[in-house]
């Protein structure tokens, strides 16, 4: 409780230290920060060490209710990911100062969007939560529209990403409070104690509403739409802490509902599959057809999110008839959290040093940063390699762990549960195909080959802090890929909070292994053997060779006899993409424009051809305009109700009265 | 882990090494006698290859580490999957992990390095090649995943040597319609992922039709003979699980030496066959437009589906 | 050079009547089936051993043959295909002409006529593969 309060204490200050001069400005909050981060990540450790909750409560602080805190091992996974996360983003912020990061209101907003982060886990009752849930949402929004006076897509994120925020938060205090109307007070345990009285009518219709809010958090489709503009709009270490942090507190969100309100019905669980699958594809495919690296990024957080959602709907519709499948899933998802959250932000905060460095997020203007930025390309790869799951990195290890899962709780299922199975499959390895694309995407054509743009041929490394900041989470990510037993065993733990773990899965330092499933991988004896046979090979290239002259020539890249002098005779992203989106053309339905313009006197001569493309989010295009559209006509058309005649607004004063004694008698 | 297990795991990767380039060179053995011509002898590639090594290497001005790394990415996983994957023996180095997803995974690793590697040539067929390639490669993973659903369905375990191993005690699975439908589409995948007609001609000298050829245009010497190498390892370790699926017929059980020596020679006749099968099916058939493709995709991801739906309605 | 029965072409048709470039289809076809003396066509000069040009080299073609020649590995051989190659033949003099082959790129080997009948071309070869 006291380190919590120490936490809050000390992040606040750091919030206040804000006010200093600008020259020690954020050397003094970031060392604050630290400080916020590193008693916040022990504390954390503790709870997942000792394996006790740390509970406390206090009626002063907030009237009525006061504040109740309950860090359950479930709650202190996600507080310890968030803190290696916020490390990591403050220790790049203090190398960000150039880009306008350094300003009184976005310093503190930081220091309150960190803290914040950290805290919410830690809440025990309906009103902490969703006091800390504000702050987190309000001081985040500061920090997406940090550039909100000079361009006009930054002003567009923060309308997006702040009416998004507000609605899900809406929708979040409406399921709580009627959770919290029906118990004895207003705290968690309360609340889990009491749901199962609840009809059953009810719990599925709470259950809904918390999918939902906390759903568009975390940038499941349909409600993503904020995330591809927020993360990509934000300066670097905040879209890490937005996406290595912030979405997974929408994850916690939906176990959270899981724990108040038990596993509930099938239905449940397929509604919460079905959105799982949908994020997952359309996420994966726009991450794949993306032009933006950080878009792309964004996109391919929303794909994440799915993929989590898919292991938590796996879990529950496996309760019933398979508690082993059911917890294996349960741990597996866990897994895949802590994964994304720190290859995610390696990524962000890579692509925050390349936008740093080169002032472009366009991959169609980067290119050849491997030879000028090579540590950021070399942190970027490993991000990259996580993602798209390749062994040994987390992210393998993870998706393991979910097909396990899957494969597992196919015995004794129901057809329906069979066939969602398969789906659940279809849909993880057709997403693992597109994160490739989008990935070797990202990385051949923004960072290898020759640079497409001055800027990009012109980029310097950037500084030390920014170097070391992605440097931590990527090795993270390789030592959490080749030694999964450091975290599982307190992954199992948080899990344990939830549903007890029968999944008979135990992980060496090495690899995991599941007795049960005669099922084990062992991702440091592949990496090993692989590297071993990687210097053999090498080896035998440096011997072989001419006997005679040189043994490596470099010359310029063959363009069939002609000398390649342009950047623009390579693939860029878009045409890279072109295949698979004209595979998903019906559902992504590119736009296109071709515009032939013939000269006067022939209309066989060609005088110009303007060709435009664009693929922007068809969920916005097809769903979000028309819907905006229609409340902005209803906006005019209501004027007419206000004509600024007091006896007409009297007189609706007396309708609206009529109707609600109506009602009420 | 002991020494037995080790040494069928040389032996498995010395097969692997030395009759990956000696398949191929039966292939196009194959394609030649059916096109009416002699054509080169089997032993053709494994000269290329040792005529390449004292060639040259040469790297475009524009690459970076990735170009140089690749082909030691792709030979290295290759190998790694020789010496676990059950070819000859059910009994190699790490049985207890030999996971087909990290299997799958591991070979995927090459292709995303060869990939990486074509960009990075900063030419346009190197994108191009890069582009084709894992379009198909996405295509292909949700039929290749399902169907490792379906074949892992009796046990309830990824674990590909339970797998053959089931197979090989319990003849009767192997003729479950669950097995066969998953194994159908097996096929498709293969054929995708090796880059075999109709997905890819791997003869073809034009640009422009090319998938797997065009991302390794910019190697030569050592280099070219290290990916031409990891490509054939590749396809025989392919063909080696199919075969080893369909019928694990003299599969060795033990590390004995005889049982080694009948593991070895059956599964290298299994693999001829295979190989040669494969082989005539590429000269009576035309490759598929690029945009046709996902048809032949999809129609093995539903073969795997209905694989999954027949072994749960079958229990 | 010993090329160990192992000899990748990289043809290059310089500005050839296309006379010789049937000869070689025939080359590589049924009846005369250079590959099986380990001849192959490539599709890029980096995995080519051997540069084969046809036809006298127009000023067009007088740097992509060159950047083909530089862009193979050492070591690596050029092989003049017809009259053309060797001397420029019936469009010597002519206007888009650079030169012979030779003019441009080191030439080993020649292979006289016009066109070369298959046989001699597959028996020129064969002094490169040793069969």
């Amino acid at each position: 409780m006291i380190v919590l309060a120490l936490v809050a204490g000390l992040g606040v200050l750091a919030t206040l230290t804000a006010l200093v001069p600008r020259a020690v400005r954020v050397k003094l909050v970031a060392g604050l920060l630290g400080l916020v981060e590193i008693v916040g990540g022990a504390t954390a450790i503790r709870v997942l060490a000792t394996n006790h909750a740390i509970v406390g409560h206090t009626s002063s602080l907030v009237p009525f209710t006061g504040v109740r805190i309950d860090l359950t091992p479930l709650g202190a996974l996600f507080t310890l990911t968030t803190a290696v996360v916020a490390i990591a983003a403050t220790i790049h912020w203090v190398g960000y100062r150039r880009h306008a990061m350094s300003s009184v209101s976005l310093s503190s907003a930081f220091a309150l969007f960190v803290t914040s982060l950290l805290l919410v886990p830690a809440a025990g009752d309906i009103v902490t939560f969703l006091v800390l849930w504000e702050v987190m949402a309000l001081s985040s929004l500061v920090l997406v529209a940090h550039d909100h006076a000079k361009r006009d897509e930054t002003r567009q994120a923060a309308w997006w990403y702040g009416a998004m925020t507000q609605g899900g938060a809406a929708l979040i205090t409406l399921g709580l409070v009627v959770l919290g109307g029906h118990a004895a007070n207003p705290s968690f345990s309360a609340i889990a104690a009491s749901a199962s009285h609840l009809p059953a009518a009810t719990r599925g219709a709470v259950f809904l509403v918390l999918l939902v809010g906390f759903g568009s958090k975390a940038g499941l489709v349909p409600a993503h739409v904020w995330l591809p503009r927020a993360h990509a709009e934000a300066p670097a270490p905040a879209s890490a802490l937005l996406s290595g942090a912030m979405v997974n507190l929408g994850i916690y969100g939906i176990v959270l509902a899981r724990t108040l309100l038990g596993v509930g019905a099938t239905w449940w669980w397929l509604v919460a599959g079905f959105f799982g699958v949908i994020s997952a594809l359309y996420g994966s495919l726009y991450a794949a057809t993306s032009t933006d690296l950080k878009r792309l990024l964004a996109y391919s957080t929303s794909d994440n999110m799915g993929l989590v959602v898919i292991g938590l709907s796996a879990s529950g519709l496996f309760a019933a008839h398979n508690a082993a499948a059911s917890s294996l899933a349960l741990i597996a998802t866990l897994v895949l959290v802590t994964a994304h959250a720190l290859y995610k932000s390696t990524l962000f905060l890579g692509a925050g040093s390349v936008q740093y460095a080169t002032d472009e997020r366009d991959l169609d203007r980067l290119g050849g940063l491997a030879r000028t930025m090579p540590v950021t390309t070399a942190v970027i790869v490993v991000g990259a390699l996580a993602v798209a799951a390749l062994p040994p990195l987390n992210g393998f290890g993870a998706e393991w762990l979910v097909v396990q899962s899957l494969v597992h709780g196919l015995s004794g299922a129901d057809p329906v549960t069979t066939v969602a199975t398969a789906v659940f499959v279809a849909a993880l390895a057709l997403t693992g195909g597109l994160t490739i694309v989008a990935f070797v995407k990202a990385v051949g054509v923004g960072f290898l080959g020759r640079a497409r743009s001055e800027s990009a041929e012109h980029a310097r490394e950037v500084p030390v802090s920014m170097r070391i900041a992605p440097a931590i989470t990527a090795a993270a990510c390789v030592a959490l890929g080749v030694a999964p037993g450091l975290a599982i065993t307190a992954i199992s733990r948080a899990s344990d909070a939830v549903a007890p773990n029968r999944s008979g899965l135990t992980a060496t330092l090495s690899g995991f292994h599941l007795q049960a499933l005669r099922s084990a991988v062992d991702p440091l004896a592949l990496a090993l053997g692989a590297v071993a046979a990687a210097l053999v090979v090498a080896g035998l290239r440096r011997a072989g060779g001419p006997r005679t002259g040189a043994k490596l020539r470099v010359f310029e890249p063959w363009g069939s006899g002609r000398a390649v002098t342009s950047a623009r005779m390579q693939y860029t992203a878009t045409s890279f993409a072109e295949p698979l989106q004209r595979v998903f053309d019906d559902v992504l339905a590119p736009q296109h424009d071709l515009d032939v313009s013939h000269v006067l006197e022939s209309r066989y001569y060609v005088e110009r051809v303007a060709y435009a493309s664009a693929n922007d989010d068809i969920v916005e295009r097809r769903l979000y305009r028309p819907v905006l559209a229609l409340a902005a006509v209803l906006g005019v058309r209501a004027r007419g109700l206000a004509n600024g005649s007091v006896h007409r607004y009297l007189a609706y004063g007396f309708v609206v009265l009529v109707i609600a004694l109506v009602v009420v008698s | 882990m002991n020494l037995a297990s080790l040494l069928v795991g040389a032996v498995q990767l010395a097969l692997v090494v030395l009759g990956g380039p000696l398949l191929l060179g039966l292939m196009r053995v194959v394609r030649s006698r059916l096109e009416g011509r002699v054509g080169p002898p089997v032993s053709q590639p494994w000269r290329d290859i040792a005529k390449l090594a004292r060639k040259q290497r040469t790297r475009p001005s524009e690459s970076s580490w990735i170009f140089a790394v690749a082909p030691l990415v792709l030979v290295a996983t290759a190998a790694t999957v020789a010496v676990l994957a059950p070819l000859v023996t059910l009994a190699p180095p790490l049985a207890s992990s030999t996971d087909f997803i990290a299997v799958i995974f591991v070979l995927l690793v090459g292709s995303v390095a060869l990939a990486l590697a074509a960009l990075d040539t900063a030419t346009a067929f190197g994108g191009m090649g890069a582009s084709r390639a894992l379009t198909i490669g996405a295509l292909v993973e949700p039929a290749l995943l399902v169907a490792v659903l379906a074949l892992s369905m009796p046990l309830h375990s990824t674990n590909l040597i339970a797998i053959v191993a089931n197979g090989s005690r319990h003849a009767s699975t192997l003729l479950g319609p669950s097995h066969l439908l998953a194994l159908c589409s097996f096929i498709v995948v293969i054929l995708a992922e090796s880059g075999r007609l109709p997905v890819d001609n791997p003869s073809t000298h034009l640009e422009l039709t090319m998938i797997y050829e065009a991302l390794i245009l910019e190697y030569s010497g050592p280099d070219l003979a290290a990916v031409t190498l990891g490509e054939s390892m590749r396809l025989a370790i392919w063909l080696g699980l199919f075969v080893n699926l369909v019928a694990p017929v003299g599969i060795a059980a033990t590390a004995h030496p005889l049982a080694l020596v009948v593991g070895l020679v059956a599964l290298t006749l299994k693999v001829v066959v295979v190989g040669i099968v494969v082989a005539i099916f590429e000269v009576t058939t035309a490759k598929l437009r690029l945009f046709r493709l996902p048809e032949l995709l999809a129609g093995g991801f539903i073969l795997a589906v209905l694989g999954v739906v027949t072994g749960a309605v079958m229990r | 050079m010993n090329l160990r029965h192992s000899l990748q072409l990289r043809h290059v048709d310089a500005g050839s009547c296309n006379g010789c470039e049937i000869e070689i289809g025939s080359v590589f076809g049924p009846v005369y089936d250079a590959e099986r003396i380990g001849a192959r066509l490539v599709a890029s000069p980096r995995h080519a051993d051997a540069l084969l040009v046809t036809g006298p080299v127009t000023h067009n073609m007088a740097s992509p043959l060159e950047r083909t020649y530089l862009a193979m590995p050492e070591p690596r051989l050029v092989i003049a295909l017809g009259d053309c190659a060797r001397d420029c033949g019936v469009f010597s003099g002519g206007y888009a002409v650079a030169g012979a082959v030779a003019d441009v790129v080191p030439v080993d080997l020649e292979i006289p006529g016009c066109p070369p009948h298959p046989d001699e071309i597959v028996s020129a070869l064969r002094r490169f593969t040793n069969r």
